[in-house]
């Protein structure tokens, strides 16, 4: 089966995000108020050919913990849809 | 001994004249090389290693020269990455943290005063403790991250090889270079191989390269492959 996945990486909480910090200081000087807690992250996305939505998790998690996430600093969520 | 060289990499000629002018001889060998033979020591230099894509050094840490250069580390043999090529020591696993965008989101190309905290290195071996070097950084993603109990071990452990005096990229403690627990794996930021001339800004960066220089030239060239 053919299943669509959505990686969203992102830094861990308490990592410090100067990217986020600066879209959060630059929405107000653009008038939008009350915009707090901005992360940035990346988000990557594939096709992935698995036998079940089970064994394409596994693989798009051990992808995440391999390369396209460090552990580290970041955390990935992956999301699966069969397309 | 050996200089790697990624696609992408670009510091690769400045680190091999460096190391000749220290009477090493520096040869640079392409990242798909799965063996390395003959060599007594490995630097892997600055650059864009794979564009940098996903992380910096993401995609090196998979490229075949990095088996052998595991080797190198693993048996005890001089290990150096400089800017790139500490990022890709430590996402290959060879130095613990990371290393993430500046904190103010600024490429950083100035000469830094660093202070020699740890001289258990083969790096620092030639220096004293509390020395301060004025060494060239040019990096985006140079502000060293780990987490507490990390740090508290790297500090327990003399693990902090380099730290800057006045703190450019938001690194925890501050940190510019750490090592290894042995010591024969050292990664910094900044470039010791562009601090080799006085009359080129600094020569500070001489010594720390002549100590590697020497750490390797006390061991037998030898052959290093993936495990």
């Amino acid at each position: 089966m053919k299943f669509s996945v959505h990686v969203e990486v992102r830094g861990l909480p308490g990592i410090a995000d100067p990217e986020g910090r600066t879209i959060e200081r630059a929405l107000p000087a653009l008038g939008f108020s009350g915009v707090s807690s901005v992360r940035v992250g990346k988000v990557i996305a594939f096709d992935l050919e698995a036998a079940d939505e089970g064994a394409a998790r596994v693989a798009a998690e051990e992808m995440c913990a391999r390369l396209l996430s460090n552990p580290v600093i970041q955390r990935a969520e992956v999301s699966i849809h069969s397309s | 001994m050996a200089v790697v060289c990624f696609p992408g990499s670009n510091c690769e000629h400045d680190v091999a004249a460096a190391l000749r002018s220290l009477g090493a001889e520096a040869e640079i060998v392409w990242h798909t090389r799965s063996e390395l033979d003959g060599f007594n020591a490995v630097i892997v230099p600055g650059g864009f290693a794979h564009g940098d894509y996903i992380r910096p050094g993401a995609i090196a840490q998979f490229s075949p020269v990095m088996g052998p250069v595991a080797s190198a580390a693993a048996k005890g043999y001089p290990v150096l990455g400089i800017c790139n090529g500490f990022q890709v020591l430590v996402e290959t696993g060879l130095l613990p943290g990371a290393l993430m965008r500046n904190d103010g989101l600024r490429f950083l190309c100035e000469t830094v005063t660093c202070e020699v905290v740890s001289t258990a290195s083969v790096l620092t071996s030639g220096s004293t403790p509390g020395e301060t070097l004025e060494l060239p950084i040019n990096h985006y993603e140079g502000n060293y991250t780990c987490d507490a109990e990390t740090l508290a071990q790297l500090v327990e452990r003399g693990q902090i090889v380099l730290r800057y005096s006045d703190n450019p990229n938001g690194s925890t403690g501050s940190v510019a270079g750490v090592r290894n627990e042995v010591g024969n794996v050292v990664g910094l930021m900044p470039h010791p191989e562009r601090a080799m001339e006085a009359l080129l800004g600094s020569s500070d960066g001489r010594g720390l390269l002549a100590a590697f220089v020497d750490a390797a030239t006390k061991l037998a060239p030898t052959h290093f492959e993936a495990a």
